[in-house]
């Protein structure tokens, strides 16, 4: 992982909406009084829930104005974090594991896809602006793995064939189904299992 | 008391120090990167590692406190190891380039890898490589030497009020940058240079300009503003190559500000190197004795009454001195000025135009009120000693009138003389803050001591002190902030107008000979005067004189300067003047023996002492029975500093010109989002 760039194209303008204004308070109202700036994080969570998965920086100045603290402090924790996407990321943003598990189970196909498919390079918007995707460290779903994580979704169980129908619906702006695609209902395990005892090299 | 041992000898240390100052007591040296005394401490360099007996890690000894029966040690083959390991990670991406490198010489990971390096790298992997950041004209950075010490940022944050530095990304990718790398914005951003201890953070201006040991260095003291600043010029041959900080805990500590630092290089330009006379409007060259001539001849053809003298705001005491001399035994002449504007001062005392609490008391104080001053351009230094002692005692800071950004923050009175009324006539909520504030501190700038109620409000407030004991032989809490290094060394020597009219009868015209000494900061529509003026630099006093005589900078003759808290400081002579310059002093005697054809003063010792005779004498000057107490209800404005154009060395400073482009520059387009 390398220092996260922060775009070129910004937007003059940001401020929270009425709804984030209301949970931005709340959040604020968690912390002693005079400690409001523990609350820069929760805040930058929010300001990139609202503005399309990114943070430009007209919300960092306004969440420092907001907490009462210098920019450079609000700058440090968003380039700290590498959950704070700085540029923008599309509508849909993939984020593929590629950790032992999911690599042993084939994550580089994956990544292959998403090359194919959306960008040659990571962090970079497909043709139609509408997703990118990024390679991330583990995802803690590594009992179906490889997997993929779509915005708040986790894909799981993939192999390469459903994993290429799901770009491609989402490249047509259409949602997937999230969740196991070989059928299974969170981490249970296939077939009713109860040991691994009967399978081969198990 | 804690008892502690280090390295087997035994010590007492007082509770809540750290276990690196305890070795420091014992007289054992720890190397460090990140810790600075004068900082909040961060021990993320890990260079100060110590062993310490029951401990089975070594300690980072800068962010452990003592403890009673700590046994230390720092000799130990373990502790050797451990800041050798250290010392390998932190070379690791360290570039190495020394010999290319401005911080060679004087650098404290050179000096320490002398002990704990390794003469091989085992570090196969490519280094890492930083983008340089820009952090104004003054800062060059090469951000690949940074070992991430977080001095800088801690410096920003803490000393100089301003948060711009910080740290971005992580782990290797950590980065030291300003906030979009716009320039620092402050005036003691220079500092963090001399904090760098590797050479990420060097001196632009200086760079690669000398080494430090090609450099004469001469410990002095600096004149960009009245405070006095404890600096060390380093000069190679004439040329005076940078300016650093001297540490003088009860002025400036370690710190000076961008102007002392800086305004050096106009020493190099504009200088008057021979004397000029002027010819229809042209400046012709022409020779000490034919210059000396003219003004003989001016001199003996003018009546004493029509001549006046004004003094200037970098003049040091002896030439103020000799002046003195020169105009009351030769000249006759009653008319000698040193103030700039027709300020109220009571000469009674030296304690009515002191900052009588002095630069250290600040930092005990509970309650500040400015009027009419903004130290932070008035006084940069004593400024930051506000912030400390705002840090420190949380204390209450109200100012009469907005002043904008001080670095600390104050309550805003109405910038009126009703306000003051109103306090000193105790019917004001600050009068009863006053009042149970044990160490309170009310500053009066020069801008309040122009008004027409000047010495209503100055003597008030002397009246109201004194009666709530806030005047006493422990702490004086009335203080004058001047702008100028000589203005305290002139009320000393009584360098004021007896009928306090000198000025008003300048701009009237009244006068046919006027010498101009070192004045600069100084215009007036010119008649018939014949003008002279003495002085180092071709600037606004040069361009309006009829005869010039070069004389010295402050870095190229002795002399003595009183700050504002009336210490008497000597700065030395580190360089010379250029071409057929003289020192001042030496041309005041020579004016002198022009016209009496005897010297004034055999030699500078004498003239020193002479000096000192005349400041041992208590005075009584009777000048601010002159000014009217009235009250007039008016609005006091804090008169604006050009702070990088305040005198005639920054003027001429391409340094300082490019500082004050730049902050026009973002005063115009604005740095708010």
């Amino acid at each position: 992982m390398s220092l996260k760039k922060v775009s070129k194209e910004q937007p003059d303008k940001f401020e929270f909406s009425d709804e984030n204004l209301d949970l931005a308070k709340k959040v604020v109202s968690n912390y002693p009084t005079g400690k409001k700036k523990s609350a820069v994080m929760a805040l930058l969570y929010l300001a990139q829930k609202q503005n399309n998965n990114w943070i430009p920086l007209a919300a960092m100045k306004y969440i420092a104005k907001y907490l009462e603290i210098s920019y450079i402090n609000v700058y440090e924790v968003a380039t700290f974090y590498s959950m704070y996407n700085l540029a923008p990321v599309g509508k849909y943003f993939i984020q593929i594991c590629t950790t032992t598990p999911c690599m042993i189970r084939g994550a580089y196909k994956l990544v292959d896809v998403c090359k194919k498919n959306i960008s040659e390079k990571e962090n970079e918007l497909s043709g139609n602006k509408i997703c990118s995707w990024t390679e991330v460290e583990c995802l803690g779903a590594c009992i179906s793995a490889p997997m993929a994580q779509i915005n708040d979704d986790y894909y799981e169980d993939l192999n390469t064939k459903q994993f290429e129908s799901i770009v491609k619906d989402i490249l047509k702006d259409k949602k997937p189904k999230a969740g196991s695609y070989r059928g299974r209902v969170s981490s249970e395990p296939e077939k009713n299992r109860q040991t691994l005892l009967e399978t081969k090299n198990a | 008391m804690l008892k502690v041992k280090v390295n087997d000898i035994d010590i007492e240390v007082e509770e809540g120090l750290t276990v690196l100052q305890a070795c420091e007591i014992a007289g054992a040296e720890i190397p460090r990167f990140c810790y600075h005394e004068k900082l909040s401490i961060a021990g993320n360099c890990r260079m100060c590692l110590v062993e310490i007996e029951k401990s089975r890690k070594p300690v980072a000894s800068c962010a452990m406190p003592v403890t009673e029966g700590m046994n230390i040690k720092t000799n130990t083959k373990l502790v050797e190891k451990a800041r050798k390991g250290v010392m390998e990670f932190l070379l690791a991406n360290h570039p190495l380039d020394c010999p290319v490198c401005d911080q060679g010489g004087e650098c404290d990971l050179q000096d320490q890898s002398m002990f704990y390096g390794i003469d091989k790298s085992r570090f196969k992997e490519n280094k890492r490589f930083v983008p340089e950041k820009y952090m104004g004209p003054l800062i060059k950075t090469q951000m690949t030497r940074c070992i991430h010490c977080t001095r800088c940022v801690r410096f920003a944050t803490e000393v100089a009020g301003v948060p711009e530095i910080g740290a971005i990304g992580r782990g290797e990718d950590m980065q030291i940058t300003t906030y979009l790398e716009k320039a620092m914005e402050s005036e003691l951003s220079a500092n963090v240079i001399d904090l760098c201890p590797v050479g990420a953070l060097t001196s632009k201006p200086y760079v690669f300009e000398a080494r430090p040991w090609e450099l004469k260095k001469t410990e002095t003291i600096d004149v960009m503003d009245a405070v006095g600043s404890n600096i060390r010029v380093d000069t190679y041959g004439w040329e005076v190559k940078r300016i650093l900080p001297k540490i003088n805990e009860d002025i400036n500590e370690e710190w000076i500000s961008d102007k002392t630092r800086y305004a050096c290089d106009g020493l190099k330009y504009q200088r008057l190197d021979v004397p000029y006379v002027k010819k229809e409007n042209n400046f012709n060259k022409i020779s000490w004795t034919e210059a000396l001539k003219i003004l003989k001849n001016k001199i003996n053809s003018t009546n004493p009454e029509k001549i006046a003298g004004l003094t200037g705001d970098l003049t040091n005491m002896e030439t103020l001195f000799a002046c003195k001399e020169l105009f009351q035994k030769v000249l006759k002449s009653k008319d000698l000025e040193s103030r700039e504007k027709n300020i109220y001062i009571n000469l009674n005392s030296r304690k009515n135009y002191l900052f009588n609490s002095e630069i250290k008391g600040i930092e005990k104080s509970d309650l500040i009120l400015l009027i009419g001053t903004n130290p932070r351009y008035e006084a940069t230094m004593l400024n930051a000693r506000i912030r400390k002692s705002f840090l420190k005692n949380n204390t209450e800071i109200y100012s009469l009138g907005d002043l904008g950004d001080l670095t600390y923050p104050y309550k805003v009175l109405s910038n009126s003389t009703e306000e003051v009324k109103k306090i000193i006539e105790n019917n004001s909520d600050i009068s009863k803050k006053i009042k149970n504030a044990k160490y309170p501190l009310i500053i009066f700038g020069e801008s309040a001591l122009t008004l027409n109620s000047s010495k209503y409000m100055f003597e008030g407030f002397k009246k109201f002190l004194n009666e709530n004991n806030k005047i006493n032989a422990e702490w004086n809490s009335l203080n004058i902030i001047h702008s100028n290094a000589s203005t305290v060394g002139s009320f000393d020597l009584d360098i004021v107008s007896k009928t306090n009219d000198t000025l008003e009868k300048i701009y009237n015209n009244f006068f046919e000979l006027i010498f101009l000494i070192g004045r600069d900061n100084f215009s007036f529509t010119k008649k018939n005067e014949f003008i002279v003026y003495i002085g180092s630099h071709g600037d606004k006093g040069a361009e309006m004189a009829d005869l010039i005589l070069p004389g010295a900078a402050f870095t190229e003759q002795d002399g003595y300067f009183t700050n504002l808290e009336g210490k008497l400081q000597m700065a030395f002579k580190a360089s010379y003047p250029p071409g057929e310059a003289k020192e001042d002093w030496v041309i005041i005697n020579e004016i002198f023996k022009l016209v009496h054809n005897d010297i004034l003063f055999k030699d500078k010792n004498e003239l020193v002492s002479a000096m000192h005779n005349y400041l041992s004498f208590s005075k009584k000057n009777e000048l601010s029975n002159l000014f009217k107490e009235e009250y007039t209800s008016e609005k006091i404005f804090t008169l604006p500093i050009d702070y990088y154009h305040s005198n005639v060395i920054a003027r001429s400073s391409k340094t300082m010109n490019e500082c004050r482009n730049i902050r026009t520059k973002l005063k115009k387009t604005g740095t708010e989002g």
